[in-house]
């Protein structure tokens, strides 16, 4: 590197950092943070966790409720996921430079794969919210809205990057395009896709307990309703309950993903 | 009548950027045929033009007599059953087995409901093995593709191509991934397919003293233009550097 | 030798199915494993349907309903509540809650990530912060916003410290997989030169892996966008996610949800374009 260069760099990566502090600054005032009172904050948040986050023996009471509200959270974040896989699959092939039919369909699902991508999970949830009321179905649909955007990008991704080589050479030999697709993209991408449905099976527990709170449903109503009337007992019942569902299926998704991979 | 026959065709995606300038030659039937030339000369994309796997802009490619560029979906699909193709990276569904891949070839001759259910006759998988043993692989018939050597996959390409029963290989850099042995062994398989079932190959490769050794006819391009275009013997080091330039050259004459 | 017939071989290896016809398909571990999980997924999905409770709401009715709100929002959008200016200042509330979470989560996880990257570290100690973030990231951030709220107050203290959360437990498995791919040539080489482990961390380790820390950094910005405008809505931390639970759950003013949402779409649609852009530059020529 030459002199001239290293102070080039050098100058550029001064550049950087100053601008860094700029909007850190101009973000501190537009939110109000404050750098001290946050770090002070963290231990005593902590401590607070330690004395008062425990699960009493009469907060256990409430545990078949939370259970019952823990496996509709889990079949919603399943059947919204799985149906959404069905959807994304679709578009996936449709948008995919390897298997895609023209051009204009390719922009299209691609288009409006990042459409649903980019609205963000809470707009869905507020507006579904109108006309279908606190229902399960409205979590339903807002994850299913979401998650079909992020899938089809995935999916996209995952076909053009493990199939497009035998693709090829299938279409070299004169095969159709659904001898393609059924022989070629989905031995070759079937175990990525697995794998991309069940981390959103799991990203989608979580997400369930956001909608839940702004929806009033399952396990995230429930969390509201006893955070909300200082029954802290309970509200860490629920955190618990979660974490180990997210857990367990993190380990069994880890595990199908060794032997699949 | 040539098997293939190649009238002044160009091939440009940008205008006025060709990538193939009037090319021009005729190939018959059993021939070996080695195309040279450096990176991006157009190899790859002549061979591609053949089984319209890209289109050319201009001029007409003949193949056994019929107008490649005249061809509508089912008739391309019938076209491109008559010519293998094998890949520098072998272009397997690595996670199927060797048999299963082998068998692919067989797509464009079916329905496609008989193949997306997979529904081979014993013929067919007769045929495959037998593919298989010429190949010396068949021992490996049940193994994943993915848990093969870089020369057994390669093998694994032939005999799809192979299995095709076509008139004409279009072997694309068949030997650029592999070590010098199993170089060997790929184009000894390639020489005998030729001379004994009268399978006519087209090859594209890097090493100017494998093709002189393999094939019959060398045809060398340099900026998508034919250079030279003659018997393998008679290739001599003037031209070489008429194919590669000036400075590469020297390089290559080991 | 490459002509031998076949009834030379003594050994045929072809297997034949129970219906005496020549097999082609093998059944591996892993395709008996993708075939369970497809199957209880289907199960699963099926089961979940069938016990839905819809609450007797009529489905037909509620997605009309739906499609005519999305027509009004899409086609109407317009904002009553307040101005384009307040609108702008809003999505700076958010960006901003957004981008400080992301710094905070960076300079955090770099430190963490050194420690849990198994060719910088001990095994113990890889292992412990592995599992400390994995319990991390496995309650919500909307929870442990809420959580932290109660201690701290509820303000962008609580919010943004939440989202620190997250954004560590996601970033120390990033980066500390990037270290590790670090070429273990380099580290040897200037351990063998007699350098200390500050010396190879700071002169081997983050130059060689700083293009994709900061690919990395940004995915992460771009997602606590999203996460800021939820917690704007589910834990009142303010900013342009507030402002959609107002126009919607407050004001019933479907217009101006159309406007927000429209507007929240291009800020991420633009973070993500940039982002792509990034991790194309850097991500896939990291290795090369």
């Amino acid at each position: 590197m030459t002199i001239h260069a290293y102070k080039k760099s050098k100058k550029q990566l001064t550049i950087f950092f100053v601008t860094l502090i700029g909007i850190t600054l101009l973000s501190a005032k537009l939110t109000n943070f404050n750098f001290l009172h946050g770090i002070q904050t963290l231990p005593k948040a902590i401590g607070w966790m330690f004395s008062n986050l425990y699960i009493s023996a009469q907060s256990l009471e409430k545990f078949p409720s939370v259970l019952e509200k823990l496996v509709e959270t889990i079949f919603l974040s399943i059947t919204s996921t799985t149906t959404a896989a069905v959807v994304a699959m679709f578009l996936a092939l449709m948008g995919s430079q390897t298997t895609k039919v023209n051009n204009f369909f390719a922009s299209l699902s691609r288009i409006i794969a990042s459409v649903y991508r980019n609205i963000p999970i809470v707009a869905w949830a507020l507006i579904l919210l109108l006309s279908f009321g606190q229902n399960a179905l409205t979590g339903y649909f807002a994850l299913f809205l979401a998650t079909f955007g992020f899938l089809t990008r995935a999916f996209i991704e995952t076909i053009d990057e493990t199939s497009s080589s035998s693709v090829e050479a299938l279409r070299a030999s004169g095969a159709t395009y659904f001898q393609m697709v059924a022989k070629a993209v989905m031995p070759e991408c079937s175990p990525q896709m697995i794998s991309w449905i069940l981390y959103m099976i799991e990203t989608n527990i979580r997400s369930s307990t956001l909608v839940g709170i702004l929806t009033g449903t399952g396990i995230g109503f429930m969390f509201d309703l006893y955070y909300k009337s200082m029954n802290y007992n309970v509200v860490s019942l629920i955190t618990i309950s979660i974490v180990v569902v997210v857990i367990g299926i993190e380990l069994i998704s880890n595990y199908v993903r060794r032997v699949i991979l | 009548m040539a098997l293939l026959h190649v009238k002044d065709v160009s091939k440009h995606y940008e205008k006025g950027k060709n990538v193939l300038s009037d090319i021009n030659m005729e190939i018959f039937e059993g021939e070996f045929v080695s195309i040279i030339g450096p990176s991006g000369a157009g190899k790859s994309t002549f061979l591609r033009c053949i089984n319209r796997m890209i289109n050319i802009s201009e001029g007409d490619i003949h193949f056994d007599g019929i107008d490649v560029s005249s061809l509508n979906k089912k008739s391309l699909r019938k076209h491109r059953t008559k010519i293998g193709m094998i890949f520098q990276h072998y272009n397997l569904v690595s996670r199927l087995t060797v048999i299963e891949n082998v068998l692919h070839g067989r797509f464009g001759h079916k329905s496609t409901l008989q193949g997306v259910l997979g529904m081979f006759t014993e013929d067919e998988k007769m045929e495959a093995f037998h593919l298989l043993e010429k190949l010396g692989m068949s021992e490996h018939a049940y193994k994943r593709c993915d848990q093969l050597s870089g020369g057994q996959k390669q093998r694994v390409g032939i005999a799809r191509a192979l299995i095709q029963s076509p008139k004409l290989l279009l072997c694309d850099e068949p030997i650029a991934s592999l070590d010098p042995n199993a170089s060997k062994v790929i184009m000894d398989h390639l020489q005998s397919i030729s001379k004994e079932m009268n399978i006519t190959c087209i090859v594209n490769l890097h090493q100017v003293d494998v093709a002189r050794k393999y094939s019959d006819r060398v045809i060398g391009l340099n900026s998508g233009r034919v250079v030279y275009d003659g018997e393998s013997k008679a290739l001599s080091s003037k031209a070489i550097h008429a194919i590669y330039g000036s400075e590469a050259g020297s390089l290559i004459m080991e | 030798m490459t002509t031998i017939k076949s009834n030379d071989l003594t050994y045929d290896f072809k297997k034949k199915t129970s219906a005496g016809k020549i097999k082609i398909k093998v059944w591996g571990k892993s395709q008996i494993v993708m075939l369970l999980t497809f199957l209880s997924l289907f199960i699963l999905t099926v089961y979940g349907f069938w016990t839905f409770d819809l609450k007797g709401i009529s489905l037909i009715e509620a997605t009309n309903e739906t499609l005519y709100n999305l027509k009004v929002m899409f086609l109407q959008p317009s904002f009553s509540h307040f101005t384009l200016l307040d609108a702008v200042g809003q999505i700076g509330i958010t960006l901003g809650l957004g981008f400080l979470s992301t710094l905070l989560g960076v300079i955090l996880s770099l430190f963490l990530a050194l420690f849990a990257a198994k060719n910088l570290s001990t095994k113990t100690v890889s292992n412990a912060i592995i599992v400390v973030v994995t319990f991390i990231r496995a309650v919500p951030t909307v929870l442990w916003v809420l959580i932290l709220a109660i201690a701290a107050g509820l303000g962008s203290e609580a919010v943004i410290l939440g989202m620190v959360l997250h954004s560590v437990a996601f970033l120390v498995k990033a980066f500390s997989e990037s270290f590790e791919e670090v070429d273990e040539g380099i580290i040897e080489a200037l351990r063998a030169s007699g350098a200390n482990w500050w010396h190879i961390v700071t002169h081997a380790v983050i130059p060689t892996t700083a293009s994709s820390l900061l690919s990395w950094s940004f995915l992460r910005f771009e997602t606590n966008f999203t996460v800021a405008v939820a917690m704007g809505a589910a834990a009142g931390a303010g900013g342009i996610g507030f402002e959609l639970l107002m126009a919607s759950g407050f004001y019933f003013d479907l217009r101006e949800v159309g406007f927000i949402t429209y507007f929240i779409l291009v800020i991420a649609i633009g973070l993500e374009l940039f982002s792509t852009q990034l991790k194309k530059r850097f991500l896939t020529n990291a290795s090369a």
